[in-house]
Parts: C-alpha cells; structure tokens; sequence
C-alpha cells in the first residue's frame, strides 16, 4: 500500500490547489486542450506506421493500464489480471465473431460479438476480483498473477474454444456505412473516442460518491465498514468497472493485431501492463497513457537505437527493466511524479523570489 | 490433530474414507471392471509417484519463499529467477566437474550469496512497504530472466544425472498380475525417489531446526512479532539476511533439482514462480507444514490432472486454489 500511499502525499497540496471540487480539471489547462487538438489531428501529421504501431497501440496499451490505475489508484488493489481479461475478451470477440479459423468461431456479426465479448469479459473480471478481495494487500498480486498465469496457460492446453497454442487468426473486423473500420485512420479515431470515454469516466468516477467512497475505503477499510460503507461490495464494483475498461481495450487490441494467441496473454505481458501504469503514474488517470507512450516508443525504437550506440539490440527488456527498477526505486509517481515534484521546485524557487505572495 | 476431529467431525470421516480409498487403489491389485473404467494400475502409479516427486520439488521452491514471506512480509517474485540461477549453476558445475553433489554444494552458496546480495542492497532500504518491494522484486525478475538469456541463451539445458540414479528401481508395488499368476511390480526412476526423499528429509530439518533450535526459536518469534522481538536485543537485521540467504539458498538447490529431473529454459523461472505462489495460497503463507502439504496437493493434482483430463489439467490446479480461497483464505495451515 505504501507505494501509492507516499505518491498520494506528495501530490495532495498540489492537486488540492489547483483543482475546485467537482469540475473538470482539463477545463482550465491549456496543455490539455494541445493534447488534445494533437491528438485530433494527428492523422494529418502522421502515417500509417505511426498512427497505428505507435498512437494507436499507445492508447490501447494506456486503456489496459488506466484500468489497473483506477484500481491501484483509486481502490488500493494491485490487480496483475487486467491484460487477463483484455485477453479474455479478445478470445470472445475472435470465438463469437468471423475469423479464419471456422471450425471455432460462431460468425456472430460484430455487433452481437462485442457486446458479449464485454459482457463475458466483465463478468470474468468481476468474479477474480470478488476471489481477490477476500484477501488483502500483497496478497491481491499474488492471486491476480495466479489468475493471469492459469489462464495463459489454460489457453495453451485448450484446443476446443481457444484453439491452443496457434491462437485464432484473421479476425474479421467491422465494416459498415461504407467506412472499413480497421483503415488506419478511421481505426485510429475509433480508439482515440475509446480511449476518451474510458479516460473522463475514470476522471468523472474519482470525483463521484463511488469513486469517493473507494478512496475511503482504500485509506481506511475499517474507519469506511463503521460509518455504514459495504467495504467489498465497493471493491467489486470497483473490479466489474476496471474490468469492462480492460475488456474494451481487449476488443480493440483483437481488432488491431486482427489475431489473438497466448503470447498475447502471456505473464509476461501481465506485468508490462502493470510496469506501463508504475511507470505512468498510479495517481492519475493520464498517468498509464504517458508510460504506455514511453513503452511503445522503447519497444519500438530500443534496437535501433541500442545498436547505434554499439550494445546488443537484444536487451530491450533489460532496460524496460532496469527503467522500471529506477522508477520504482526513486519516484514512486513515476513520471507525473517527477514532472510534479519539478514543478513544484520550479514553483517554490519562483514564490521565494516573489517575497511570499503565496501565503498573502 | 485430535482437535481436529473434535471439531469437523465430518470432515475427518472425509478425509479418512479418501486415504483409505487411496490406499486400496495403490496398493491392491485392481479388480478387471475398474481396469476398464479408468485404465490401467501402471499408469495411474506412475502419475501419483511423479505427483509425489514432483511435489517434493515444488516444496524446496515454495519453503524458501514461503519462509521469506513468512518472516519479512517480502513477495518475492524473482524467486523463480532464482531457481533458474541456480540451475544454470548446477549445470556448469556439473559439466564443468562432473560431480553432481559438488553442484548442489555451489548451487547453495551462489544464490544464497544473490539472496544476501538482495536483502543488504536492496530490501534493506524499503522495510515495511510491502507493495513498494513486491514491485522491486517484479523489476529484477525482468532484469535477472534478460540477464540469463544473455549469458545461457534460449537453450534447454538438462543436469546430468550420476550414474549411480541412472536407471529404475522395482518397488514392491503390485501393478498387474500376469495370466501365469505372477505379480508384475511397479518399476521407478531411482533419481525421483532419492530426489523425493532427500526433499523429505530437508523438509524435516527444517521443521525440527524452526522448532527445537534457538535460532528457529527466534524466527518464529520474528514471524508473530517483529518489532518485539527486535526491542528484545536480537539484531534482528542479522536474521533477516540469514533467512533470506537460505530461502534463496533453497531456490538455488531446487533449481538444480529440476535441471536433473526435467529441464532448464527461460520461461521455467515463471512457471515455478507460478507454481510456489499456488502452493503457498493453498497450504498458507509463511507455513513451512503448510508449503508442504500444498505442495503435495498441487503436484498430484497436476500430474493425475494431466493423465486423466489433459486439456484441463491447469484448470484442476486453479479450482483447488479458488476452492482454498473461498473456504479458507488464509490457506489450509495457516495459523489466525
């Protein structure tokens, strides 16, 4: 608990500052509204390769992550499951849906496919989290890395439903009014809306009675059961909802890759998911979509740029590691935390200057 | 154990009638009509003895983590790593040297030492924030598996195993009687049984060095309260290491254990991280008799598991442990 409880100490007296209660931040900061903008029109700046193997992977990469932000964050529970149910629920729209492999797949049309891909997925979700709340603490990693590793493996030795091994191939993706869906550009749009929606729910859910009462019960379990508060009964909600975001990121990762196997629910990949948000930021909902920009960016770009510095370009997942190490060891915001405690230095190099205005 | 009876009548009686039905099924020879239903005695043997020896590995993996857990409130995750050190190790030692002992020997010392290594530069620095050493222990797993691939590569490497283990032992255990009258008897690889035995013998040490030693006096004491136990004068900083370096130690030891009996890969840091988190879930954290019977139950679920429902074998070992988590969550001999 104490990673996210030392991180939460820092960022208060900022975070109380800047923001009233009960209005979007994002409203009064410039630099959101760049973001945005960027982000709007960046088909205009950028080609498929980039708009797809970088922002696009990003943003989905970055909704996996959000959801185990909201649940680390916001609820205290350290849930190495969510890629698990991304997972689960990119199997279900590959097993309900059209795809290569006939003698497994339903050919559902996709809108019939996805809607009980989420629901399958959310349901899965929900029900490892009401295991995992049973227990507490470190105990919470444990049981979501059991759940992560049985089913990575569970996929590798089922052949009936997840076809094994291989996986599923050439998952069909949706067209309709004309627009092919999985076109760089519109594909790129439909996970930017994705990646919005899921990112102002979890913002607006922070500031809701849900999202308030989940952060008692995160701070004080026992203090939040005596003032009447089902304490579990919020930490399931709190699973079911990070669950349906994880799912909807599993829906388009199936769409992006147009495939889905083992390796992709790896445990691996469980914990890149887990390294993506500490390494974001557990703090803040735009925390997991900056580490998942900077982990694309090193998977894609660290050969290169290892070789061209002489070294193996093989170590790529040593120096995720050794990254996530530093982080771990002397941020515990990650980046947002480094970013906030420079600004607040920034800030009070600026307030000394200014004879004291901030206290007037 | 008499007040477990006392208590769970009706479990006892449960438990009893199953190891009596599972000691009629090992021992007697089997009558015509349930060769038919379930197949043969020779296979269903076979998979208990290899869920038995199997378990006993399980065991040295999950004791040392199980005894770190249990002192230093520590979830090691590079544990798996650990064990794969150390039977990268053993297999250098061996087919540098030749002698199998001898790797065991340099296997202990080695990871004890990464154990040592560990706990004075790293967890050392962040006492008491569990979650903040639990993700510690994620990063050096990524960090200790890149390093092995680096150095070992993607190979399968297997211990040689001394000539003096090579070949099977006939047990005095009726699998089949021929039409002639005589009895065909079980036949087992050697190096399983004196692996399963000297894993039992370990495990015995242990438990009799935690209980009747002055230093185990101390450990349990540091498992119930820290903070006391310190304020009492023990330089309870020195235990800690000294804990760590054997649970480690324990690691490296299995590591060599499983490179004799199976083999060496990336990848299998994972599944016996996987496979010590499982047993101690099951038996409970920080129980030494709870690792233990953990790991009995998880191996024979997964050996019997893949002999008669191959495709949901790991689904087998999955429902024991939600089973566990939803009758007990503390585990099946965990005190509290």
């Amino acid at each position: 608990m104490s990673l996210t409880h030392d991180a939460r100490l820092a960022a208060r007296p900022a975070a109380a500052a800047q923001r009233p209660a009960r209005t979007w931040p994002e409203l009064n900061n410039p630099a959101a509204w760049i973001v945005a903008a960027i982000l709007v029109v960046m088909p205009l700046i950028a080609n498929g390769f980039f708009l797809i193997e970088i922002f696009a992977t990003t943003l989905i990469l970055g909704i996996m992550a959000l959801s185990l932000m909201f649940l680390a964050g916001y609820g205290g529970m350290v849930s190495l499951m969510q890629l698990t149910i991304a997972g689960f629920s990119a199997y279900m729209v590959a097993v309900f849906g059209v795809s290569g492999n006939a003698n497994i797949s339903l050919g559902w049309p996709w809108w019939l496919a996805v809607p009980m891909a989420l629901a399958l997925a959310t349901a899965f979700g929900t029900l490892g989290g009401a295991l995992a709340v049973r227990t507490e603490g470190i105990y919470t990693i444990m049981i979501t890395l059991a759940i992560g590793a049985a089913f990575y493996y569970f996929t590798n030795q089922n052949w009936a439903i997840f076809n094994g091994h291989t996986g599923i191939n050439t998952v069909a993706t949706p067209h309709f009014w004309g627009v092919n869906w999985r076109a760089d550009i519109p594909f790129y749009y439909v996970v930017l809306a994705v990646a919005a929606l899921c990112y102002f729910a979890v913002e607006y859910l922070s500031r809701a009675p849900f999202g308030l009462a989940l952060q008692g019960v995160r701070d004080n379990p026992r203090r939040m059961a005596a003032l009447g508060f089902n304490v579990n009964a919020h930490r399931v909600a709190a699973y079911a909802f990070a669950s349906f975001i994880a799912a909807l990121a599993g829906v388009l990762q199936v769409w992006n890759y147009r495939q889905i196997s083992p390796g992709s629910v790896s445990v691996g990949a469980c914990i890149d998911v887990l390294i993506i948000a500490v390494v974001g930021g557990i703090t803040r909902p735009i925390g997991p979509f900056i580490g998942a920009l900077i982990f694309v960016l090193l998977r894609t770009f660290a050969l290169d740029f290892l070789v061209r510095l002489g070294l193996d370009g093989n170590r790529f997942r040593l120096l995720i590691g050794l990254g996530f190490l530093a982080i771990v060891f002397w941020s515990s915001d990650g980046v947002i935390g480094l970013w906030q405690r420079w600004r607040q230095s920034q800030r009070s190099r600026d307030g000394r200057q200014g004879g004291g205005r901030i206290h007037g | 154990m008499s007040r477990f009876v006392e208590r769970h009548p009706a479990w006892a009686l449960i438990a009893i009638i199953a190891i009596a039905v599972a000691l009629w099924l090992i021992f007697a020879v089997w009558p015509p009509g349930l060769e038919e239903a379930i197949g043969r005695k020779r296979v269903f043997l076979n998979a208990v003895f290899n869920g038995i020896t199997l378990g006993g590995l399980y065991f040295l993996v999950a004791s040392g983590f199980t005894l770190i857990f249990g002192l230093m409130r520590n979830v090691n995750l590079a544990h798996g790593s650990l064990y794969l050190f150390g039977g990268y190790v053993g297999y250098a030692i061996s087919t540098a040297t030749g002698s199998w002992l001898l790797s065991f020997i340099v296997a202990f010392v080695l990871t004890a030492l990464v154990g040592v290594l560990l706990q004075v530069i790293v967890f050392r620095r962040m006492e008491g924030q569990d979650l903040r050493q639990t993700m510690v222990t994620i990063g050096l797993s990524i960090v200790f598996a890149d390093l092995m691939l680096w150095a070992c590569g993607g190979d399968f490497y297997q211990v040689q195993t001394p000539n003096w283990l090579i070949g099977p032992v006939e047990l005095p255990l009726i699998t089949a009687v021929k039409s002639s009258g005589e009895p065909v008897y079980l036949r087992y690889p050697m190096v399983r049984l004196v692996i399963f035995a000297a894993s039992v013998v370990i495990g015995v040490a242990m438990w009799l060095a935690l209980n009747r030693t002055r230093i185990g006096m101390i450990i349990r004491a540091g498992v119930d309260d820290r903070d006391i136990l310190a304020a009492t004068g023990v330089r309870i900083q020195l235990v800690f290491v000294a804990v760590f370096a054997f649970g480690a130690g324990l690691a490296g030891i299995a590591g060599v254990v499983g490179g004799t009996f199976q083999s060496l890969s990336p990848g299998e840091d994972i599944r016996f991280l996987l496979a010590s988190l499982v047993v101690v879930i099951v038996g409970g954290m920080g129980s030494i008799p709870g690792a233990a019977l953990g790991a009995l139950i998880i191996g024979l679920a997964e050996q019997l598991g893949s002999v008669y429902i191959p495709t949901y074998a790991i689904v087998v070992t999955f429902l024991i442990m939600v089973l566990v988590l939803a009758i007990r969550p503390q585990g099946l001999l965990a005190r509290r």
